[in-house]
């Protein structure tokens, strides 16, 4: 297998590729980040940004204005995630961000041991997703973030599935000094659910289960639903889980977790929320890690079984087995 | 209650049981010993004041020196030292900077407190303070990629207020060439090579910083047996 060769730079930003979601009306939620965090660095003397090469285009003016806050290391992840621990330590609030790859999986033990075990807080920004960038390949695919993310303590994970969203998000996070992972990815939903205290949104009410969608899912699973009998729960974020509106609506003991990352990432919160009462449960996500395929997202929603087809086909049998 | 270099021995022997140390369990005792005792701008009652020092032990392991230093002035009570390691001890092989005041940086995997450091010299630097930064690293440490990252990255930003000081004990299985300084100088650093035994040459390095460049002092002591 050669084709992994071709790709002379694979850590080069990609030419010519479309952002996501650039032919639309709703802007991306990368354009959408880097708007609102430099608002955040021109009206908050304590944020500081923290890149490794990757979006540093989108912050140069405010690199100018502010060289001590807003820094691009070069291409060093592992700089990127440990300054952004030494800020924190120093009373800034470090906003750190590449693609989730970089940010989370190739700084791992940074993210592990500067941030978390020295109980210090941050907001670090992974882009792509899972496979916003298919023709990249593995490399630039981070299914597995935020099932890393669940081995450490206290975490606030955000999925926005609008840019909207996004910027609640992330101003709420530069106001707070929690460790706060932003997972952006995906295609962004048409209509944005802005919420109070990370609350999931009840879209409607139904009898034969709950289907949660989380982030950028709610697109597939609004078409895949249309017709049945359900609960539906959207959720743009996912740490903490919002145990209050999944038990209060809850009628039928069935809770489907639609996920843009890894399948069943979240089954072990749905356990625990459901301990006391017999349940059943699917988790629906990325199912293979690395499929050795290149192609647009939508081949992959379609791969994964998350195109609206494949996610009314197996919620359908999970209901009614 | 502070006490003077010469017991730092009998600190020591509270957690090792031994009256006597090798040059292996001392190699850091003597730079230790003078930042606190000279250059540091910390106490005990300024461990959380936003304009003091910060002491960054990223070699975390063979932490003994570091906590005979810290009870000699005052960071921790004496009596701490003989339960050293046990579980109702704040004093763990690798520091935790939760458990022990003073302590600025939780270490033990190499090739972290550098990079967080440059970090920490940012902040600091955008806040406009006056405190400096130093971090102790170990020769074999130097082996983690992640120093290089530091190296190079602060040397461009030229971090005044950062300095590194190098245990040199030779203990990295494939050495540098020509001395690890170079790397540093290399990247702009500002370096000194000096005995990591002598006290007055200790004090006169960390007293040598640019005010636009990092600093690196290269401590040289006893080979690790």
């Amino acid at each position: 297998m050669t084709a992994q060769a071709q790709q002379a730079d694979p850590k080069r930003p990609e030419p010519g590729s479309p952002e996501p979601g650039e032919a639309g009306s709703v802007p991306d939620l990368r354009t959408q980040f880097a708007a609102t965090t430099n608002e955040l660095i021109e009206s908050d003397p304590r944020i500081a940004v923290v890149l490794a090469e990757i979006s540093a285009d989108r912050f140069a003016g405010a690199a100018r204005r502010h060289p001590d806050r807003v820094i691009n290391v070069g291409i060093r992840e592992q700089l990127m995630v440990s300054m952004a621990g030494g800020l924190a330590l120093a009373g800034m609030r470090p906003i750190a961000h590449s693609f989730g790859a970089f940010v989370i999986e190739r700084a791992w033990e940074q993210v592990k041991l500067d941030l978390d075990h020295q109980d210090v807080g941050a907001i670090l920004v992974g882009s792509y997703g899972s496979y916003d960038w298919p023709a990249g390949g593995r490399t630039h695919q981070a299914p597995g973030d935020v099932a890393l993310i669940d081995t450490l303590s206290d975490w606030v994970v955000h999925v926005p599935g609008h840019p909207a969203e996004l910027d609640a998000q992330l101003r709420s996070a530069a106001a707070s000094t929690s460790r706060v992972y932003v997972r952006i990815g995906g295609e962004p939903n048409p209509e944005a659910f802005p919420t109070e205290k990370d609350a999931w949104t009840v879209l409607r009410r139904g009898t034969a289960g709950t289907v949660v969608a989380v982030g950028p899912m709610l697109r597939n699973v609004l078409r895949a639903v249309a017709g049945l009998d359900v609960t539906l729960l959207y959720a743009p974020t996912v740490r903490p889980f919002d145990v209050d509106t999944l038990r209060s609506t809850l009628d039928a003991p069935r809770v489907v977790m639609v996920e843009p990352y890894l399948a069943g990432t979240s089954a072990a919160q749905v356990a625990r929320v459901l301990a006391d009462r017999d349940h059943r449960q699917l988790g629906l996500g990325v199912i293979d890690p690395d499929p050795h395929r290149y192609g647009t997202p939508g081949d992959h929603d379609r791969l994964h079984g998350l195109d609206s087809r494949g996610l009314r086909r197996r919620i359908s049998e999970f209901l009614t087995p | 209650m502070t006490a003077t270099y010469a017991e730092l021995d009998r600190l020591m022997g509270l957690m090792t049981g031994d009256e006597k140390h090798g040059p292996s369990a001392t190699s850091t005792l003597d730079v230790i010993w003078v930042l606190y005792d000279q250059v540091l701008n910390v106490t005990p009652q300024t461990v959380d004041d936003p304009a003091r020092d910060r002491f960054v032990v990223s070699k975390g392991h063979g932490p003994m020196a570091f906590y005979a230093v810290l009870a000699a002035k005052g960071f921790i009570d004496e009596d701490q030292l003989p339960g050293f390691g046990s579980y109702g001890s704040r004093l763990g092989h690798h520091p935790d900077r939760l458990l022990i005041p003073g302590v600025e940086f939780s270490s033990g995997s190499l090739g972290h407190g550098l990079p967080a450091s440059v970090g920490i010299a940012h902040g600091l630097r955008a806040q406009r303070r006056d405190a400096r930064v130093i971090c102790l690293v170990g020769d074999a440490e130097y082996d983690e990629g992640s120093n290089s990252e530091a190296v190079v990255y602060a040397g461009r930003a030229g971090l005044g207020n950062l300095t590194a000081v190098v245990i040199d004990n030779q203990s990295s299985s494939h050495g540098w060439v020509g001395g690890i300084g170079r790397r540093f100088a290399a990247e702009e650093w500002l370096t000194h090579d000096i005995d990591g035994r002598d006290h007055e040459a200790i004090a006169t390095a960390f007293r040598s910083t640019s005010p636009d460049r990092p600093t690196a002092v290269i401590a040289h002591v006893e080979p690790k047996g």
